[in-house]
C-alpha cells in the first residue's frame, strides 16, 4: 500500500522555464482548414447535456416519439430483410441508391402531387445529406444562399462548412414573404453578390412552425425563376399536417427550378438514415458523382428494409398515427402556452414539430437557458437559427417527443422561468444584445 | 497478496457541468483501470445509493462540478454510508466551493484576494438595482468581473469593463444562480496550482499558466487549442515558490484534502490574488490539474492510484 510514487522527473518536450511557446493540447492546430476554426465550444450545447434526464422536460431536441412503431412487425420485417435478400443489404449499392426504393419514393411523394421519374431521384444518408451534397455541387466560399428568417440550423451548419454567405428573408404565419425575397435578391444583385440557392422549409417549418401558403408557392418560384435562383424545397415533415390533405410541393410547379428534398426520419425513423433528392437531370448526375464521393452508396441494409416496410406494412397508416399524435401534443403545447406565458407570443403550427416563441420585450433566450435548465426545462434559443447570431429573443419549443403531460408541465415551468427573468431584466433595466454566432442546437440524440 | 481496491466514481449530476464532470471522470476511471484497479463510474440519481450500498466500493471518489458535487452534499451521503471518500469532506467542501465565503476566510488569514461585493438578486429589489450597481462601481471601479457565487467553468462569468454592460452581466449572472459574486478584475498572470497529497502531506504541483486570447471562457478551456498553456508557468525561482505556498496555504486554511486546485493571478508586483479554489478540478483532456502533474512527471494513472490508495 505504501508503494512509492515518485515523479519520473519533467514530462518530455516540458520547456523547463522561459520558453518561448507553451502548448496548445492539439498538435494539429498549424494544420486545419480554414473553416475548421469558427468552430467553437459551446457552454449553450453543454447545458442541453441534463436535458436526456428524466427530470428535465425536453422541449429542446428534435427526437420523433417512436414509440408508436410496430416493433414485433419491424424486427421481423428486419430478419427477413437478411434471410431473404442478405447478400444485397450487405453489400455495396448503386451511388444513386436501390432502384425499387425510389419507384416507391415516387409514390410517397404522389401525395404531395409531385410527378417524378425513379431517375430523377437520388437516395441519401437522411435529407442532411442531401443538403450537403446540393451545397458542395453549387455553392463556392463567399457565394450567397438565401434562407428563411429564422431557418434550420442543420442547414445553416451545412452552409457555414462550405463558407456561404446566408442571408435571411423575413417570414410570417404565411411562410416566406415573397414581396421580401425579390427585395433582398434585387439587392445583392445590386451589390453585384453571387445567390446560388433559396433554402426554404415550406411545410411546418422548422423552427417557425408555419408554412408557405399555397397562394404564395407560384409566387415565390416566379421571383426565384426571374433570379435566376434554385430553390431547395427541405420538405421533410410535409406529411405530418394535422388538418386536411398534404399541401402539394413546390416541386409539383416547377421540375426545373427546385430541388426537392423528402426524408422517411419524421414519417417513419431517423434511425435507417434514409432521405432523397429530385433533381433535375444534369443536376442529378453530379449529385450522383458527389455522393459517391462522400459516401460511395446510401446503406442497402436501410434501404432494403425500407423499401421492404413500404411493401409490406401499411405506412399510411403508421403516418396517420404519427399525425394525431402529434396535433395532441400540438395542442398540449399551445393550451398550455396560453396558460402560462401571458406576454409571450407565438406560431400556431397545423402540422410538424415545432412552435416558435416571441418573448417578452428585452429578455434573451440564451441568457435565461441555464435558469430554464435549473428549473428542469430546456428549449432551444432562438439564436441557433440565425447565421448572424441574432434572434435571442425567441426561443423554439419541440413537442414532439414528451407526452402531452409532460408539456404542460414543462410549459408550466417556462412560464415560471420567463416569468423570473422578466422580473429580473426590468430590475436591471437591460435589454438582449447580441451573440457571436455558435453551433448552439442540441446534438441529434437528444429528445 | 491483497485485492486491488475498488473505485466508485461519481459523474455527472443534474448541474450546468455536467458535461465536463462526465468527461472529467471517465478520464479518471479510465486512467484508474490502467493502473490496475476495479473501477464503476455512477451518475448522481436514484440508483446512486442502492449501488453504493450493494458494491460497498473501498473509495468513492466524486468527480461531480456544481452543485450537490463540489457543495459537499454528495460527499456528505457517500459518508453517511460509511464509505471512503478520495477528496475533501462535506463540511469544508461547502466553504470552499461557496467563493465568497473562501475568499472571506482566507482574506481573514492574510491571503490576498480581488475586492469584492456579494450581491443576492433580492437585494437588488430592496435597494434598487442603479444605486447599488453604481455603488459598487464608485467603490471597486472597473473593470470588473461578475460571476455566480458558486459555479465553474466559467459559466455565467462577465468581463465589464464600462458600466453600461454591468446591468446585462447581472442578468446573465442570476440566471445561473440567486447570488452574485462582483469582484475588482486584477492583471497579471493567470496560473492555476494544483495540490495533491498522497499520505505524506499537502505537495504543489507546477503551477500551469494560462494565456488565452480573450476571457479564459467556456470556449477558452474546452476548445483544445484556443489556449495556449505553459505547464510550468514561466515564472521566477521566488514567483513559483510564492504561487505555490499561497495554493498550499488554501489548502490548509480550508481544510482541504487529497487534491485542489486554486486559481490565482501573479499580479506584476508580485503580490499573488486568490481567485477561486476547486474541491472537484476539471480532470478532462484540456483540464488543469492532470496538465500539472504531467510536468511534474507523473503518469496520471500512478498519481491516481496513489491518491486513492492514500484514501483508503
Ligand atoms: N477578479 C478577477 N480578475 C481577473 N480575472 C478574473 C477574476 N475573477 C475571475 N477571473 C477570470 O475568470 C475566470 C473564471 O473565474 P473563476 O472564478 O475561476 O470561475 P470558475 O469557477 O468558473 O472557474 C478565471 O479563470 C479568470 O480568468
Ligand atoms: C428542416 C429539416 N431538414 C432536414 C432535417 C434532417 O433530417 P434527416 O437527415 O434525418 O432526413 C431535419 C431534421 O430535423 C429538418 O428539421
Ligand atoms: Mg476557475
Amino acid at each position: 500500500m505504501s508503494e512509492q510514487i515518485v515523479p519520473h522527473g519533467p514530462a518530455a518536450g516540458t520547456p523547463s522555464s522561459g520558453a518561448a511557446a507553451g502548448t496548445r493540447l492539439d498538435r494539429w492546430l498549424g494544420s486545419y482548414a480554414q473553416r475548421t476554426h469558427g468552430m467553437r465550444a459551446s457552454e449553450i450545447r453543454a447545458l442541453f447535456a441534463v436535458a436526456n434526464r428524466p427530470e428535465v422536460v425536453s422541449l429542446a431536441g428534435g427526437m420523433p416519439f417512436l414509440d408508436g412503431l410496430p416493433l414485433d412487425t419491424l424486427s421481423e420485417l428486419a430478419a427477413r430483410v437478411v434471410t431473404e435478400r442478405g447478400l444485397q443489404a450487405l453489400q455495396y449499392g448503386s451511388g444513386q441508391g436501390d432502384e425499387r426504393l425510389r419507384e416507391q419514393i415516387l409514390e410517397v411523394m404522389r401525395l404531395q402531387a409531385i410527378d417524378a421519374h425513379p431517375d430523377d431521384v437520388v437516395v441519401t444518408t437522411g435529407s442532411q445529406q442531401a443538403l450537403d451534397l446540393v451545397t458542395r455541387v453549387f455553392v463556392d466560399p463567399g457565394d450567397v444562399v438565401v434562407a428563411e428568417a429564422p431557418s434550420y440550423v442543420g442547414a445553416l451548419g451545412v452552409f457555414r462548412a462550405y463558407e456561404a454567405e446566408v442571408v435571411h428573408v423575413p417570414l410570417d404565419e404565411h411562410g416566406l414573404v415573397p414581396e421580401a425575397l425579390d427585395e433582398t435578391l434585387t439587392a445583392l444583385a445590386a451589390a453585384g453578390r453571387r445567390v446560388k440557392l433559396i433554402y426554404t422549409i415550406p411545410n411546418f417549418h422548422n423552427p417557425a412552425g408555419v408554412s408557405l401558403s399555397l397562394e404564395r408557392r407560384p409566387r415565390v418560384l416566379e421571383i426565384a425563376a426571374r433570379h435566376g435562383v434554385l430553390v431547395v424545397e427541405d420538405d421533410p415533415y410535409g406529411l405530418l399536417g394535422f388538418e386536411g390533405e398534404p399541401r402539394p410541393a413546390m416541386r409539383s410547379l416547377d421540375d426545373e427550378g427546385v430541388l426537392y428534398l423528402g426524408s422517411f426520419s419524421k414519417t417513419f425513423a431517423p434511425g435507417y438514415r434514409v432521405g432523397w433528392v429530385v433533381a433535375p437531370h444534369a443536376v442529378r448526375e453530379k449529385l450522383v458523382l458527389a455522393s459517391e464521393s462522400a459516401i460511395l452508396c446510401p446503406s442497402s441494409a436501410s434501404q432494403i428494409a425500407i423499401s421492404t416496410y413500404l411493401a409490406t406494412c401499411d405506412w399510411r397508416g403508421q403516418v396517420k398515427s404519427y399525425r394525431e399524435m402529434y396535433r395532441e401534443r400540438r395542442d398540449a403545447t399551445l393550451d398550455a402556452l396560453a396558460e402560462h406565458l401571458p406576454d409571450s407570443t407565438w406560431t400556431v403550427p397545423d402540422g410538424g414539430f415545432y412552435t416558435w416563441v416571441r418573448l417578452p420585450d428585452g429578455l434573451d433566450a440564451k441568457d435565461m437557458l441555464p435558469r430554464a435548465v435549473t428549473a428542469r426545462v430546456a428549449y432551444v434559443p432562438g439564436t441557433a437559427f440565425y447565421f448572424d447570431g441574432s434572434g435571442a429573443d425567441h426561443l423554439r419549443l419541440s413537442f414532439c417527443y414528451p407526452t402531452p403531460e409532460r408539456i404542460r408541465e414543462g410549459v408550466r415551468r417556462l412560464g415560471a422561468v420567463v416569468a423570473a427573468e422578466r422580473e429580473l431584466v426590468e430590475l436591471f433595466g437591460a435589454g438582449s444584445g447580441p451573440h457571436a454566432d455558435r453551433v448552439e442546437s442540441p446534438g441529434p440524440d437528444l429528445v | 497478496m491483497t485485492t486491488s481496491p475498488r473505485v466508485a466514481v461519481l459523474a455527472g449530476g443534474l448541474t450546468h457541468e455536467r458535461d465536463v464532470s462526465l468527461r472529467s471522470g471517465r478520464r479518471v476511471a479510465e486512467a484508474l483501470r490502467t493502473s490496475g484497479l476495479e473501477v464503476s463510474v455512477h451518475d448522481i440519481d436514484a440508483d446512486l445509493i442502492p449501488a453504493l450500498v450493494a458494491l460497498r466500493p473501498d473509495v468513492v471518489w466524486p468527480i461531480v462540478h456544481g452543485p450537490t458535487g463540489e457543495d459537499g452534499a454528495v460527499s456528505h451521503v457517500v459518508e453517511l454510508l460509511g464509505l471512503r471518500l478520495v477528496g475533501s469532506g462535506p463540511h469544508e467542501a461547502r466553504v470552499a466551493w461557496n467563493k465568497p465565503v473562501a475568499k472571506a476566510v482566507l482574506e481573514r488569514a492574510g491571503v490576498h484576494t480581488p475586492a469584492y461585493a456579494t450581491l443576492p438578486h433580492t437585494l437588488f429589489r430592496e435597494l434598487g438595482a442603479t444605486s447599488v450597481l453604481d455603488a459598487i462601481v464608485a467603490r471597486l471601479g472597473l473593470p470588473l468581473v461578475v460571476k455566480p457565487s458558486r459555479g465553474g467553468s466559467a459559466l455565467g462569468v462577465s468581463w465589464v469593463t464600462t458600466a453600461d454592460e454591468l446591468p446585462r452581466a447581472m442578468v446573465e449572472c442570476f440566471a445561473y444562480g440567486d447570488i452574485a459574486l462582483v469582484e475588482r478584475a486584477v492583471t497579471g498572470t493567470e496560473v492555476a496550482v494544483s495540490v495533491v497529497d498522497l499520505g505524506d502531506g499537502p505537495l504543489a504541483l507546477p503551477a500551469v499558466e494560462i494565456v488565452t486570447d480573450g476571457p479564459y471562457d467556456y470556449d477558452a478551456r474546452y476548445n483544445a487549442g484556443r489556449t495556449e498553456y505553459f505547464a510550468p508557468a514561466r515564472l521566477t525561482p521566488d514567483e513559483a515558490a510564492a504561487v505555490a505556498g499561497v495554493a498550499l496555504r488554501v489548502h490548509h486554511e480550508l481544510g482541504l484534502s487529497r487534491l485542489s486546485r486554486s486559481d490565482l493571478i501573479l499580479r506584476p508586483d508580485g503580490v499573488v490574488e486568490f481567485i477561486e479554489v476547486n474541491v472537484a478540478p476539471g480532470m478532462t483532456e484540456t483540464s488543469l490539474l492532470p496538465q500539472a502533474a504531467e510536468a511534474a512527471g507523473y503518469e496520471l494513472p500512478a498519481l491516481y492510484r496513489a491518491l486513492v490508495e492514500a484514501s483508503l
